[in-house]
């Protein structure tokens, strides 16, 4: 008995161990990225663990902060995640709640209409044709238009709507509201946490896009963040070289490496994911739960 | 309303009348759809149409319509394509090995982390593994190329530890899989482990208990109560993944590879991307798409039928 517990507080210790290791792997690419973005060249050209930067030094941010084509990427990508995230809940929302209507006349119709969109979709070279067609090329609309109804979140709106109670809505109509009103009145009030959830894949999901921005963007001025770390990325790649150090142009003093500029660009990329994520993560949770159940 | 329904299908004139009438008392609704559907048929179902250029000789200028027929040049042309075959077995290649070692691991992370006692730790833990998930590939493959870097990277600064030479591990063909795997792993398992962890969540306490009274010890109970209980969720997802084994990673392969690694990390999306987006080959580049998505469909709409018939619940 003695020598079992003490097995199993063995294991206890390993698995602990285990996932505090785990955590730290998890974190060190993210902690090593700020520690980069705060260095200056010399102590970026050495191997090793870098957990804290040898002086901290804010060269790579003023950098970043005084170059416009980043400031003006970063703008651009606030704007197209409140757009895009604005646009999106719309539509869930107008898309999801007549589908959850069990007596709504060809219903399976609809449905079907929509979840087919999920399945079959032209590729990567219809889509571009497309956008050229409508004459989107380089337009910002290109960015949240494509994107703007989502069948996933209409699915999962949709079975949240379905589990509402249905006596309210019903008298309220009786009572002489039309369907808009039971809509704006009842349902979305009571639909917060759906609502939040699908608001947050939604912003994340703009925030993170860069394909489309790739493909259809070729204007600097209408570039979002992503493009902005991804061009640094190229560059480095054909020189083939991350020791070239950013010289000149708008620079000051000492010198930075690409890779402190890019670090620092990715730091202020990702900073606002990160600092509402601890507050905000539940809705994730909720989300995948609600949409893993099917309808 | 089933009966309701049941009862006027006998009488077709009046169905016709009440769907009519209900129709008309939903108008509204209809009228909400409307945009949704009007930006899908834009956005989704248009592009459908433009797909037909995969059997045309295709110039924008003469446009998709006008464009002539090829008669299946662009097919035929696929299977004696080395690139194109080179690119479909890397594509399987990488999908096997992210089903065979990926997959596993969140099933593997949310039991020892079922283990836990300690909530605070627990949840800890949980946060921060799928902090990873929320980043994009552009960002992550940033991180990624740092860490494997020549110049700073504590991989090879540990290799120089030994006494070995630093490895340019993001050109070196030997590593370039090993690491797509890693950060697959990396970026994906806490996220992947949500779901097994709520099903352990639900799993009926009377069962440890009873496992506990025959004198079952702490991994017999995780491999005969815990592992079982979560098994058909395993299944289910296990088929899925299954059924998109032509995805093997567009977003992460494009922002980590380049041309010195092609020869194994070459995938078909990445093809079509390179061959119809830089090299402009729209027709071909919709072509091989096609083939993509035509296997991948019927794939996937197999792994859907095979869950329905083994379970009863389908995906939707």
């Amino acid at each position: 008995m003695g020598a079992a517990r003490k097995k199993l507080s063995l294991f206890d210790i390993f698995n602990v161990t285990c996932f505090t290791l785990f955590s730290m792997l998890v974190i060190y690419p993210f902690w090593q990225t700020i520690v980069l973005s705060f260095s200056d060249a010399n102590a970026s050209s050495s191997l090793g663990v870098h957990l804290w930067p040898d002086r901290w030094i804010t060269d790579a941010y003023e950098f970043v902060f005084s170059y416009g084509n980043i400031m003006k990427a970063y703008l651009n990508t606030i704007i197209r995640t409140v757009a895009g995230t604005i646009l999106i809940v719309t539509f869930t929302v107008l898309a999801a709640y007549p589908l959850s209507k069990k007596e709504l006349p060809y219903r399976n119709f609809f449905t079907i209409f929509f979840l087919i969109a999920m399945f079959f979709s032209g590729g990567i070279i219809p889509d571009y044709l497309l956008i050229k067609n409508l004459g989107l090329l380089d337009n910002s609309l290109s960015l949240i238009l494509p994107s703007a109804v989502n069948v996933f979140f209409i699915i999962i709106m949709r079975n949240y709507f379905m589990t509402i109670d249905k006596g309210i809505e019903e008298s309220a109509i009786i009572d002489g509201a039309n369907y808009f009103q039971v809509l704006t009145k009842i349902i979305l009030p009571i639909s917060k946490p759906v609502i939040a959830t699908v608001a947050l894949w939604a912003a994340v999901f703009h925030w993170n896009e860069w394909f489309h921005a790739l493909v259809y963007i070729q204007d600097d001025a209408k570039s979002v963040l992503q493009i902005v770390v991804r061009d640094m990325l190229t560059a480095m790649d054909l020189s083939n070289n991350s020791s070239t150090a950013v010289g000149g142009g708008g620079m000051s003093g000492s010198d930075l490496l690409l890779s402190n500029v890019r670090a620092a660009t990715v730091i202020i990329s990702i900073g606002p994911i990160v600092l509402v994520y601890p507050f905000v993560q539940k809705y994730f949770i909720k989300g995948i739960m609600i949409g893993s159940l099917k309808g | 309303m089933q009966t309701v329904l049941e009862k006027v299908e006998t009488k077709p004139e009046r169905k016709v009348n009440t769907t009519w009438v209900q129709m008309k008392k939903m108008k509204m609704l209809y009228f909400m759809m409307f945009i949704p559907m009007a930006m899908l048929f834009i956005f989704h179902y248009i592009p459908l149409y433009g797909i037909i250029i995969a059997f045309k000789d295709f110039s924008p200028g003469l446009g998709i319509w006008d464009s002539p027929w090829n008669n299946f040049e662009h097919f035929k042309r696929l299977f004696s394509d080395f690139l194109f075959l080179r690119a479909l077995e890397n594509t399987v290649v990488i999908s096997l090995l992210k089903i065979i070692i990926v997959f596993p691991a969140p099933i593997l992370f949310a039991i020892l982390l079922n283990e836990i006692k300690n909530e605070k730790f627990k949840k800890v833990t949980q946060s921060i593994s799928y902090l990873p998930h929320f980043m994009s590939w552009v960002i992550l493959s940033a991180m990624v190329i740092e860490v494997f870097s020549p110049q700073r990277g504590i991989i090879n600064y540990f290799i120089t530890l030994v006494g070995g030479d630093p490895i340019n591990f993001m050109s070196d063909k030997a590593s370039f899989i090993p690491i797509l795997i890693l950060t697959d792993m990396w970026k994906e398992i806490g996220w992947g482990a949500i779901i097994y962890l709520a099903s352990i969540a639900s799993i009926d306490p009377g069962l440890y208990e009873a496992a506990e009274m025959d004198g079952a010890g702490r991994f017999r109970k995780m491999i005969h109560v815990t592992l079982p209980s979560i098994m058909p969720m395993v299944i289910i997802l296990f088929i899925l993944r299954l059924g998109s084994v032509l995805n093997a990673g567009f977003d992460q392969i494009l922002n980590l590879y380049n041309p010195l690694v092609y020869e194994v990390a070459d995938i078909i999306d990445t093809y079509v991307f390179r061959s119809g987006l830089e090299q402009m080959q729209f027709d071909y580049a919709t072509a091989v798409g096609l083939f993509k998505n035509v296997v991948g469909i019927v794939l996937i709409l197999t792994a859907n039928a095979i869950i329905r018939r083994k379970s009863e619940h389908g995906i939707w």
